[in-house]
């Protein structure tokens, strides 16, 4: 070998003029260059840059290209111009492919084109539809049974809440009702205790003296007979115009010139408004031997007017209990 | 470059037309983009290590998309298909970042 080198070397030496390269002249002499270029670094780096395997085979059908793509050749004419640009890489590698590079090209143009697209219609979908379209099957399940159990807890929240509204609201009602079953308490016994004016059904009785004054125990006798006929609330007048309220505790007391009524000074003719059933009331003061009958012949004279409405306004003033508690 | 352009002219297709994604591909277009991208990353560095080739591009992008795709669809099927798309998601992203770093030492020498 060493001297089938020496032979050949100064034989090309001569021709080249150059002596710093006699070991490779031997071999042939331009040709690894180009094979070495063109095939075996795709062999050996192919695998390196992730790309899939058969790249021998690709690069032993460089003859044959584009199969599926024969028409594509007319109609790219740019990689022309695109494959006269890399030749600062593989010179003899892009000049052998210029035939079929239009068809491959167009291939990747296309393939490109489809990449920029989808990416496009990726990235749009995803950021206008935050939505559960594009959501996975499975994930579109974990979230409707999360709001499965959402709406679980909020349907019994609103089952507590509703509960207590009805809580509530009975208990309104019923302090509402217990306010007026109050009130209407407060008002009866408001009437009946004479501090609260009244309305209603009932007659007016007038005592004339004819003869002699009217004794206050006949008026005493007409309140008491009045009362045991349901009279609701009294009232009496005098003459002068002063009226006072008959309550439970009113007392009459024969006075000079008249009678004293609860310690109310009150003189002749005297006027009592009760207001109640007005028939039976007018009966009970007919009746023989009752009031009228008395007071007739007691010298006095007794009216009896039946009214729709008599009004009883005068109040008796609310007495402070001392010693007596309620029962509770 | 006609890849360049091709990319350029897909995007303005895409922001022009603005279509709406079927609802039977919305889980496999994103998968499918990875893998794309994967495939042009690589083709990017085999063109600054010199040994691109064009059928291996078109075959390796085709291929990696379909196997994407499958590789899904079979999730989706057994029931693991967000597992499997989280890993097939992973795998191309650690193959881009390859790409990239290597396309990184080509281009600045570092």
């Amino acid at each position: 070998m060493a001297g089938a080198s020496e032979r050949n070397g100064p034989a090309e030496a001569a021709g080249r003029s150059d002596g710093s390269a006699p070991g490779r002249d031997p071999g042939t002499p331009k040709s690894p260059d180009a094979t070495a270029g063109g095939a075996d670094p795709v062999v050996d780096r192919g695998e390196v840059s992730a790309d899939d395997g058969p790249t021998v085979r690709l690069s032993t059908t460089d003859d044959g290209p584009t199969v599926p793509l024969p028409g594509d050749d007319e109609t790219v004419p740019i990689p022309s111009a695109e494959a006269a640009e890399p030749p600062a890489g593989p010179v003899s590698a892009g000049r052998r492919l210029l035939p079929r590079l239009t068809a491959a090209n167009a291939m990747i143009g296309v393939l490109l084109a489809l990449l920029g697209f989808t990416l496009v219609v990726q990235l749009r979908t995803n950021s206008t539809d935050a939505s559960l379209e594009t959501t996975r099957q499975e994930d579109l399940v974990r979230i409707l049974s999360d709001l499965d159990a959402q709406e679980e807890r909020v349907r019994q929240d609103i089952a507590g809440l509703e509960e207590s509204q009805r809580q509530l609201n009975s208990g309104a009602e019923g302090r509402q009702a217990a306010l007026d079953e109050a009130t209407r308490r407060a008002d009866e016994l408001g009437i009946l205790a004479g501090t609260l004016p009244a309305r209603g059904p009932g007659l007016t009785v007038s005592f004339m003296p004819v003869s002699k004054p009217v004794a206050a125990s006949r008026v005493l006798d007409a309140v008491q007979e009045l009362r045991g006929a349901g009279a609701e609330a009294m009232q009496i007048s005098g003459g002068d115009g002063a009226t006072v309220r008959i309550i439970a505790s009113t007392y009459f007391l024969d006075a000079e010139g008249g009678i004293s009524v609860s310690g109310r000074r009150l003189t002749g003719p005297y006027m009592i408004t009760v207001i109640g059933d007005p028939k039976t009331m007018q009966t009970a003061l007919n009746i023989p031997g009752g009031v009228v009958a008395s007071v007739s012949g007691d010298g006095g004279n007794v009216a009896i007017q039946e009214r729709e409405v008599v009004d009883v306004t005068a109040l008796s003033p609310p007495k402070d209990l001392q010693h007596a508690r309620p029962v509770s | 470059m006609i890849a360049v352009l091709a990319l350029l002219a897909g995007v303005l297709l895409g922001v022009w037309l603005d279509p709406t994604v079927p609802s039977a591909l919305q889980p496999y277009l994103p998968i499918a983009v990875v893998a794309a991208l994967d495939a042009v990353f690589g083709g990017v560095r085999a063109k600054l290590d010199g040994i691109f080739d064009d059928k291996q591009f078109v075959i390796s992008f085709i291929s990696n998309v379909l196997v994407a795709g499958i590789i899904v669809y079979l999730g989706d099927q057994l029931g693991v298909g967000g597992q499997l798309s989280t890993g097939v998601v992973v795998v191309l992203g650690v193959r881009i970042f390859g790409n990239v770093a290597a396309i990184r030492r080509h281009l600045f020498r570092a």
